[in-house]
């Protein structure tokens, strides 16, 4: 679908929606669906869309039986024991639950804007009773919600950014658009922001973490720049939440800076050891299986030197893994191996044969909790601690990537944004990633970034829609 | 580890490069049989590649659905990256090996051959009997074969035929060994791989619909597959159907109400609405998820395949209406000698794909039900998806 470019006057909607991910498309369908016209405004091109929706794989959802796709019930208390075990209480209970409550609707509410599912079938087992999986991801979930929107008439515009609200008494009364041609104004009666985090804007994140933030990769999209969240806070919206607290796992180093997304994950630190650019050993390798990990290496490596850490294998593990996308250095000997990837020699042959001499037990198996481990090594290696002695001998480099950040802003149930003093926007709402730190004080479960999204963007939507007609 | 730089063929080498990174993801695991079938790999044979191509039917979905879809550095377009990889494989296992190269200009080598056996049909008929036979009028049982002998067309449409069973065969064989041995296939697995195939099942974006415009849905392709692929089949029928009622003493040309004529008849529709609804689909497919070789030249073998399927069934037709005037002799020349060209190019045109495709399901269907008991997991019809 054409559409002429904005036009000289002012646009006006009922509805301005910022944002262009599962929170942004929740909410304006449920918006347009309750007899508002909606104008989405997608700072993304429109190949770019959906920000970090588009890397998204499921999402969690309580729910009383299963149902041939979801294996069996997870009831609300159980997922409520999750959020609470996760975000050790730091939580807003009322929100919480609120979210868990309605999370039971999304299946339906998603299905009916088109949105299929499938069963979980390799590798992520243990979530297929809790989460419900997108058939084709997170892209195949955005480009249904995006075929409803069309339909039901939406205004959707890519390519266009939200720069500007203005803000009397409370209230919402236009906003500031730019796309290609330049500025415009809306004239919307209601607004939802739905533009996620600020984990793209590495001056932010410098701001929370220091200089090392320069050096960390974005697993998700570059758009989500912070730009609403930030304006929100000048205009004196209460922020809620910690700017250090982010999601930040340890990804293959070689990775792109942005939106590298899912593939670029490294199955192998457990199967090796990890060498900071010091050649030194900061932390114990074989503590749990991975999946279990690769979140607080996220952190580990981000404290180290550069902000890099060095995987080193032999030969007797290379085919236990699932292979990286981006191939591993390899050499016949370590000192070659070293040379290639920059960190000296002697002090990892010194490091590695403290290592070797080091390992104990004899009954090697990756797919539980072994035997081999160190002996009066510190860090320690508590499983699968077999000397590295075997050539060829491969390397991997681990990167800290971050997620998504938890910093946003202060919701009520309805969902409207809360100021500083307290005070309520009447017609000013806010969903998603912008305001997962209400419900997400620190912490993360698998899935609830979806839940949040969806449940808080009909909210929202429902919120605005009954606003401006009244 | 990829072992890129040891394969033969770019193209191999980027089916496998694109294989590395689903296999890191398997997002798409819920939409066709490709990637359950790369998921049982972690790294993967030229063979067991030209597997996955040939096990691709192209639908699209996973194009729309994927994250690093081009404009990402990453440039993940699997089908794409399949079909020219799938079109390159016809050609390795082709039988004769020297006939390979029919492939890389198929559309030049199948127009030659139809005009070829159309000249030779009409200067044989002419050479056998005198061109007064040829012009004139026959009607009733046996009118036909006043211009041809009936032995004679089944003696030459036979060893026609046979031959490419023959050359199809051949090039089965090879492709089915290239990706590697299986072992106790059972009936079942054949049997689901039959019912794959007649229901086109991986056309369907598992359950969300082909897409082959934009990420918009669209059940044309699949309709238009069934019309060519049932209109192939009846049009087969036919001709059998025919032989037999030859033999039990009933001779051609049949009535209009004739078993032989409806299925004829029926059949021919269906391969004329079929495969111009395919050319259509193929002129509204999105460049995207085009392959560069599907550009209507003389290496666009679908297209060729397509036109060699119309000219069939219009020269039939046209058979049918013409068949009590004088021009019945030069047409049944006409489609004589474009069903001749079909017959022995049938091995070395689009119609491999079937062949293809077909072993790749049963192998498909084989291999899931070892690992997994079961063929591949296919989402609940809409109901029982549904939430309690
Ligand atoms: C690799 C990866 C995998 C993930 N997997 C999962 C998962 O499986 N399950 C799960 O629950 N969560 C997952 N998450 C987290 C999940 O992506 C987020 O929780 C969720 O997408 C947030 O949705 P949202 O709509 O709030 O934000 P987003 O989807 O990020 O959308 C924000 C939108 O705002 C737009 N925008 C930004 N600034 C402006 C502006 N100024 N004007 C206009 N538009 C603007 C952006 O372009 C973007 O479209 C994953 C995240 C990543 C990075
Ligand atoms: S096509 Fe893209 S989304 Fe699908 S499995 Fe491959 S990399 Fe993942
Ligand atoms: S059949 Fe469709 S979803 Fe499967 S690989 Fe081919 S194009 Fe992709």
């Amino acid at each position: 679908m054409k559409r002429p470019t904005a036009p000289p006057g002012a646009l006006k909607v009922d509805v301005l929606v910022a944002g262009g991910g599962n929170a942004a498309m929740c909410a304006a369908i449920t918006a347009a669906r309750n007899g508002a016209s909606v104008l989405v405004v997608e700072k993304a091109p429109k190949a770019w869309r959906g920000g970090n929706t588009r890397h998204t794989r499921n999402m969690r959802v309580a729910h009383d039986e299963g149902n041939g796709i979801l294996t069996g019930p997870y009831p609300f208390e159980e997922f409520w024991d999750d959020l609470q075990r996760v975000t050790k209480g730091n939580t807003n209970e009322e929100l919480a639950t609120l979210t868990l409550e309605r999370s039971k609707e999304l299946w339906d509410f998603l299905w009916a804007q088109g949105v299929r599912f499938q069963p979980s079938l390799g590798g992520t087992l243990s979530l297929g009773r809790t989460n419900a999986f997108f058939l084709g991801g997170g892209r195949s979930m955005l480009n249904a919600l995006y075929r409803t929107a069309e339909d039901l008439g939406i205004d959707i515009r890519y390519d266009t950014e939200l720069i500007d609200i203005d803000v009397e008494d409370g209230f919402f009364t236009g906003a500031t658009i730019r796309d290609g041609d330049g500025t415009h104004r809306v004239e919307a009666r209601g607004f939802v922001a739905a533009s996620g985090g600020f984990e793209a804007d590495l001056d932010w994140l410098a701001d929370a973490w220091g200089p090392p933030a320069k050096n960390f990769l974005v697993r998700g999209t570059p758009y989500n720049t912070g730009s609403v969240l930030r304006l929100l806070i000048d205009k004196g919206f209460d922020q809620i939440g910690d700017p250090q607290q982010c999601h930040c796992v340890a990804i293959d180093g070689r990775a792109p800076k942005f939106d590298g997304g899912i593939v670029t994950r490294l199955d192998c630190v457990p199967f090796g050891i990890v060498l900071n650019a010091e050649g030194e050993r900061f932390y114990d390798e074989g503590e749990d299986f991975w999946p279990k990990r690769y979140a607080i290496w996220g952190r580990l490596v981000a404290a180290q030197p550069d902000q890099v850490g060095h995987v080193l294998i032999d030969s007797k593990s290379i085919n236990l893994f699932m292979p990286s996308v981006y191939p591993p250095e390899r050499a016949d000997t370590l000192e070659e191996l070293c040379q290639k990837i920059g960190i000296d020699p002697t002090k990892v042959a010194e490091t590695v044969a403290t290592f070797n001499a080091a390992c104990r037990g004899s009954h090697f198996d990756h797919t539980v909790h072994d035997d081999c481990h160190t002996e009066g090594l510190t860090p320690p290696k508590t499983h699968w601690a077999r000397p590295i002695d075997t050539p060829p001998f491969y390397a991997y480099s681990l990167r800290p990537g971050i997620t998504f950040t938890y910093l946003g802003i202060r919701v009520d149930r309805e969902g409207h944004m809360l100021f500083a003093d307290g005070a309520v926007s009447p017609n000013m709402f806010a969903a998603g990633e912008i305001m997962a730190g209400n419900i997400l004080g620190e912490g993360y479960l698998a899935g609830i970034g979806m839940t949040i999204g969806s449940v808080f963007g009909r909210i929202a939507g429902q919120g605005v829609s009954t606003y401006v007609r009244n | 580890m990829s072992a890129t730089d040891a394969f033969a063929s770019p193209n191999l080498a980027e089916v496998d490069r694109q294989m590395n990174f689903c296999n890191a993801c398997r997002y798409c695991e819920g939409l066709c049989a490709v990637f359950p079938a790369m998921e049982l790999r972690r790294v993967f044979t030229p063979g067991e590649l030209d597997y996955l191509s040939n096990l691709c039917h192209n639908c699209g979905a996973c194009f729309y659905d994927c994250q690093y879809a081009p404009p990402h550095e990453i440039a993940i377009n699997v089908p794409v990256a399949m079909a020219e990889l799938r079109e390159e494989s016809y050609a390795r296992y082709a039988w004769p090996r020297a006939l390979a190269p029919v492939f890389a200009r198929n559309g030049v080598w199948l127009t030659v051959g139809a005009a070829l056996f159309v000249a030779l049909f009409i200067g044989g008929f002419m050479a056998w009997k005198d061109p007064q036979v040829l012009f004139g009028v026959h009607v009733g049982e046996g009118a036909f074969y006043k211009i041809m002998p009936h032995y004679g067309m089944v003696g030459l449409f036979g060893a026609a035929f046979l031959y490419a069973i023959v050359a199809s065969v051949m090039s089965l064989v090879t492709f089915w060994r290239a990706a590697g041995p299986i072992e106790g296939l059972s009936a079942i697995s054949v049997a689901r791989a039959m019912h794959d195939a007649a229901t086109l099942r991986y056309l369907d974006g598992g359950g969300m619909g082909c897409m082959h415009e934009s990420e918009r849905p669209s059940d044309r392709r699949r309709l238009y597959h069934h019309f060519t692929f049932y209109g192939f089949l009846l049009c087969f029928a036919a001709t059998g159907a025919g032989t037999l009622y030859h033999y039990a003493g009933v001779e051609a040309p049949y009535p209009y109400w004739h078993p032989v004529v409806i299925l004829g008849v029926l059949g021919g529709i269906g391969l004329i609405v079929g495969p111009l609804g395919l050319l259509a689909t193929r002129r509204e497919r999105d460049p995207a998820i085009t392959s560069a070789n599907a550009d209507g030249s003389a290496r666009d073998m679908g297209t060729a395949f397509i036109i060699m399927l119309v000219a069939t069934s219009a020269t039939g037709l046209l058979l049918l209406v013409l068949r009590a005037t004088p021009l019945m002799g030069i047409t049944l020349a006409l489609h004589l000698g474009v069903v001749f060209a079909l017959f022995v190019s049938l091995p070395y045109s689009k119609f491999v794909h079937g062949i293809y495709r077909f072993a790749a399901l049963v192998r498909h269907a084989h291999e899931q039900r070892v690992a997994h008991g079961a063929p591949a997991a296919a989402p609940a019809p809409a109901a029982e998806r549904r939430a309690a």
